[in-house]
């Protein structure tokens, strides 16, 4: 995933072939990056349960299922931290300038209530997917569409912290979508996710 | 009904005790599983009374492994009413997880893990005691190789280790898919008191061998369960 990052850092570094990038474009770039990287995780996120039997030695255990779904999205959710800590430095020096230190706070909590929003959908859907043959497939499809809203909302809060003239302030509208996306996902997560498991 | 041993075609017959009690381990009326078009379990019927063991007999694809993973609760049945350990199935699946162990075809193990990581991570979803571990792990031979990766291990070993797995809660309920499969009969006889007739559960097996599997029954009367 970090490397999956860098790489296409790198390749819109030489492709847009420019010094560096600003405002909405620089946004749009970070938040892509960082989604398609997410999908990455999301896809392998069940891999060993299904593939190994884990699912049903899990299913077997008389523990709450909605444990598996906290689980694994706490996991996907340090995975994410993880690329971002790779990630966003590697943005900064390859696309954003190589001054963040304004930029940086503010962009840190609004990627983690982002990361956040993913974790809990790309677990919902990661576990949706690993039921059918075309999983690479599915998980990207189901996930991308409901992952709209943070990237949309995502890019709009760090939008005026990437300006060419400095950071600027977040817009709270934006960053409390985040927060609703979060919660609303979540609380949609643990009603369904029992059915999900179940064949 | 038919003789114990003798195989309908497409169809799984069982072999067991048929006394009925007021209260079986497992009790099935008109059972019914349906992949799709393809339907796997029809109006199978049985009892089993705690304490005994039913063994399962059928061709491969007759349905066995699907009755078991319906009764273990991985699997909602299409028709018919399913009671095990006195709560019905689906709906009170939760009370009766923790007391049934499933051997299945997969050993239910991670690969990449040890055998001895699997047993832990694995008693810990149990509510099982640590020190369980390490007395399975003695008990059926695995003691040397149980902190190798189970990828690194043969199918015996890996199925010795599968069956302390299944045993590892102490369940009521045993439901065990060719539970000897791949095993030497030194190891089959290392596993025999955790799974075999002295183990003290009840117990439902499954075969597609009728002359070694008819040899460990509990008694010879015969259920057929249509599929």
């Amino acid at each position: 995933m970090a490397l999956f990052s860098l790489t296409t850092f790198v390749i819109f570094h030489f492709g847009l072939h420019r010094t560096s990038l600003s405002g909405d474009l620089a946004a749009g770039v970070l938040w892509v990056t960082l989604l398609f990287a997410a999908m990455l995780g999301v896809n392998r996120l069940f891999v060993a349960e299904h593939e190994q039997g884990g699912f049903d030695a899990f299913l077997l255990a008389p523990v709450d299922r909605s444990a598996l779904l906290v689980a694994k999205a706490a996991a996907l959710f340090a995975y994410l931290v993880i690329v971002e800590l790779v990630a966003v430095p590697a943005f900064f020096l390859l696309l954003a300038g190589p001054s963040p230190g304004q930029a940086l706070p503010d962009l840190l909590w609004i990627l983690l209530l982002a990361d956040l929003g993913v974790a809990v959908v790309g677990t919902l859907t990661s576990a949706l997917a690993i039921q059918t043959r075309a999983r690479d497939l599915i998980g990207p499809l189901t996930a991308l569409p409901l992952l709209i809203p943070v990237v949309i909302a995502g890019a709009r809060a760090t939008e005026p912290l990437l300006g060419a003239n400095g950071a600027g302030a977040v817009p709270l509208k934006w960053a409390a979508i985040l927060g609703l996306y979060d919660v609303v996902f979540a609380l949609l997560s643990y009603a369904v996710f029992d059915f999900l498991l179940e064949d | 009904m038919a003789a114990p041993g003798t195989e309908a075609a497409g169809r799984p017959i069982a072999a067991g005790d048929a006394r009925r009690e007021p209260d079986p381990a497992v009790e099935l009326d008109g059972l019914g599983r349906a992949y799709g078009e393809r339907v796997v379990l029809r109006d199978v019927t049985l009892a089993l009374e705690p304490g005994r063991t039913l063994l399962v007999l059928g061709p491969n694809g007759a349905g066995k492994s699907t009755l078991l993973r319906i009764l273990a609760t991985l699997l909602r049945p299409h028709a018919g009413r399913a009671r095990v350990l006195a709560h019905e199935l689906p709906r009170e699946g939760w009370a009766v997880r923790g007391r049934i162990g499933l051997l299945a075809h997969e050993p239910l193990l991670y690969r990449d893990l040890s055998g001895r990581e699997n047993l832990r991570y694995q008693a810990r979803l149990f509510g099982a005691p640590e020190a369980r571990v390490g007395e399975l792990v003695e008990r059926v031979g695995m003691a040397r190789r149980a902190d190798e990766p189970v990828r690194t291990l043969s199918r015996g070993m890996v199925q010795r280790l599968a069956i302390c797995r299944t045993v590892l809660h102490r369940p009521e309920l045993l439901l065990l898919d060719e539970p000897l499969a791949n095993l030497d009969p030194a190891a089959a006889e290392l596993v025999e008191p955790l799974i075999g007739r002295t183990a003290g559960a009840t117990r439902l097996l499954t075969s597609h061998d009728p002359a070694g599997a008819l040899a460990r029954r509990s008694r010879s009367r015969p259920w057929r369960c249509s599929a």
